[in-house]
């Protein structure tokens, strides 16, 4: 199916027009969680990325690793959040967060068939690197899905410029040294990995990893093009959230975008 | 005249970390420069006439190397095979782990990091990186899981007595494959000042093939010791015990170039080379316990460090080229060669290589193991460590 945008074009246009891009994050699976998708989705995301559980997710802290056991233990499999995720009436581009080996064990062409067909616009695998990315990148372009890749505070320059290169829809850049998870205060790192970005490539720089607030938000915002929230969400729907929580913490961090946009404009 | 079987076989991986198909660097791209950085020291220190003296001195002087081959008259009367023990038992710290870290705590001073990291199942490796960072003045934080830290107490109390840090690890099935990802985790954050320990042939470039290099002393010394034995020739059968597989990946790289059968021993509960698919988990593609999704399984084992769902990918290639073979062996029959081994020979094993031992035991006088042949078998490590834990399944 799906009618649903093509990512790199929706964010660059959008960006394009001076607004900042926000990307919430949802694990798949989680009791109402295609809800969450909907009220993200209407509270002002650009895109939304969707997090397919897996048993060993060595990136995630506590609140991810929490949500994704919950989903494991409640049944989510690959299979079933693709084939929700094809029924998902939202019409912003999604995007999956899902670890390599579920992408191995389904094999690279029947898994970016499977999702491309569920209308999935983009997918990050967060452990396959640039220089493992082979069979994988080729079977997702055939499918016509955009392969999102990380950039870290330690990639050296030569690095960067071919994960620049490689990376489809936007480049995601780690905000600070560390798993996924809140933290009180932006990392420096953020906006220093931000300006790397920003002097290396033209696609949309999205920072992500310890942005867990609007004025976080705002502040990584000065420089970068957006932002990906993840465990600041997950935190409220781990704690009882549902989708009027979620929604409302979204506009939230789209206010704080908006408010930047405003002053500078 | 053609060339002895396996001539080819463990040396340099391929420049993308391949055994194979097997091994690769699969991880979140903030470690990626680190491991980069990782081989390039250790090639620079292997290739280093002053590192490699100094590694193998501390491990005459300091480990107590060479270890004995031991001939067990008694127990191969029993068999009817003959059985070489390689005593790992009898290295300082009780195994052969600490022939690994003192390589990468020498590695870890070299390339001027202050804080090491490392994750243990049975605590072995957690024992022995806590006393190579006493010795060379490192701070020492170890990850165990919740399973392990009940089952495995005195070791425990050693890391602490050395000064380490030993942290807890709650997530998933609390054991060694958990303890795995917390310390990744921690190295996420940490790796500017970190050096991660990582104690077997596993985990991404170049781990598998730097820890083989670094437990390459235990297959070298082993061959030179059976041929002064046996005149000259070399075992039948090489055995040893493989969790992540890293004793029995020294062991077989002194024997893979001779005519010697190689053998190792899995626990029945955690048989990934045989029972596992490809997979990728903790930076390497290699045989792992998964479902049909791709999660993976929790291995289940009386053996703290053989429990771990995945294997070293020099192994999955060694089996998929056929020239090692990797068998299973239960708990029970684990228990039986345990007892075995302390009844007939005065030496108590730990849980781990008393799954070699077990394999021993059942394919000897069978076609696997005809009688009058020769095998040996690396114990990899003392079983005190065990002996509280076993006196509660005896009852």
């Amino acid at each position: 199916m799906s009618s649903r945008p093509e990512l790199e074009s929706t964010l660059r246009s959008r960006r394009d027009q001076g607004r900042k891009l926000l990307v919430p994050y949802i694990t798949g699976g989680l009791g109402d969680w295609t809800d969450l998708v909907r009220a993200a989705a209407a509270a002002g995301a650009d895109a939304i990325e969707v997090g397919i559980p897996f048993s060993d997710p060595v990136m995630d802290g506590p609140t991810i690793q929490e949500a994704s056991m919950r989903a494991l233990a409640a049944g989510a499999t690959p299979a079933g959040i693709a084939s929700a995720l094809g029924r998902l009436d939202v019409d912003v581009p999604l995007v999956v967060m899902l670890y390599y080996n579920l992408v191995f064990r389904s094999g690279h062409r029947r898994f970016a068939r499977t999702i491309a067909d569920a209308g999935v616009a983009g997918a990050i695998v967060p452990d396959l690197p640039v220089d493992e990315i082979g069979d994988w990148a080729r079977a997702a372009d055939d499918a016509g899905v955009a392969t999102v890749l990380l950039a870290a505070p330690t990639t050296p320059e030569e690095r960067l410029s071919r994960i620049c290169d490689r990376s489809r829809g936007f480049v995601y850049g780690v905000g600070l040294m560390g798993v996924t998870g809140e933290r009180r205060s932006l990392s420096a790192a953020a906006a220093v990995m931000a300006k790397r970005l920003k002097a290396a490539t033209d696609k949309p720089v999205l920072i992500g990893i310890g942005v867990s607030t609007a004025e976080q938000a705002r502040e990584v915002t000065e420089v970068a093009d957006g932002v990906v929230v993840g465990s600041a969400i997950m935190r409220r729907v781990l704690e009882g959230g549902g989708p009027d929580e979620v929604g409302a913490f979204v506009s939230e961090l789209r206010a704080g975008l908006d408010r930047e946009r405003a002053a500078s404009a | 005249m053609s060339r002895p079987p396996g001539a080819e076989l463990m040396r340099d991986p391929t420049p993308d970390g391949r055994f194979g198909e097997f091994g690769g660097r699969f991880l979140p791209e903030a470690l990626v420069p680190a491991c980069q950085e990782l081989e390039e020291a250790f090639r620079g220190a292997w290739a280093d006439p002053a590192f490699v003296a100094e590694y193998g001195a501390i491990l005459r002087d300091y480990a107590g190397r060479p270890t004995p081959v031991t001939e067990c008259h008694r127990l191969s009367d029993r068999l009817g095979v003959r059985v070489l023990l390689k005593r790992e038992d009898l290295a300082h710290t009780g195994s052969h782990k600490i022939n690994n870290v003192v390589g990468q705590a020498l590695l870890a001073r070299r390339m001027g990091k202050r804080r090491v990291i490392a994750e243990t199942g049975a605590g072995q490796h957690g024992v022995a990186t806590a006393t190579a960072c006493a010795l060379f003045g490192l701070e020492c934080v170890v990850y165990m899981g919740e399973v392990d830290i009940r089952r495995q107490a005195l070791n425990v109390f050693r890391m602490q007595l050395l000064g380490a840090e030993v942290r807890t690890v709650s997530s998933g099935s609390r054991t060694l494959k958990d303890a795995i990802n917390e310390a990744l985790r921690d190295w996420v954050a940490s790796v500017e000042t970190t050096y991660y320990c990582l104690g077997s042939v596993m985990g991404p470039h170049p781990y598998p093939w730097m820890v083989r290099e670094f437990q390459r002393v235990v297959g070298e010394e082993a061959r030179a010791q059976c041929r002064q034995l046996l005149a000259g020739a070399d075992p039948d059968v090489v055995v040893a015990c493989v969790g992540g597989g890293s004793n029995a990946a020294g062991t077989f790289a002194g024997f893979v170039d001779t005519g010697a059968r190689l053998v190792g021993a899995q626990a029945a509960g955690g048989a990934a080379i045989g029972h596992g698919a490809p997979g990728v988990v903790h930076g390497s593609k290699s045989f792992l316990l998964q479902d049909e999704h791709g999660q993976v399984s929790e291995a289940h084992s009386i053996s703290a460090g053989l429990d771990y769902p995945g294997v070293g990918p020099e192994h999955s290639y060694l089996a998929s080229v056929g020239r090692a073979q990797y068998v299973a062996a239960d708990d029970a029959e684990v228990l039986d060669a345990f007892r075995l081994l302390a009844e007939t020979e005065g030496i108590i094993p730990a849980l781990e290589p008393a799954h070699a031992l077990a394999w021993v035991v059942r394919a000897a006088g069978t076609a696997e193991l005809p009688a009058g042949s020769t095998v040996l078998l690396t114990l990899s490590g003392r079983g005190d460590k065990d002996a509280a834990e076993v006196m509660e399944l005896l009852g």
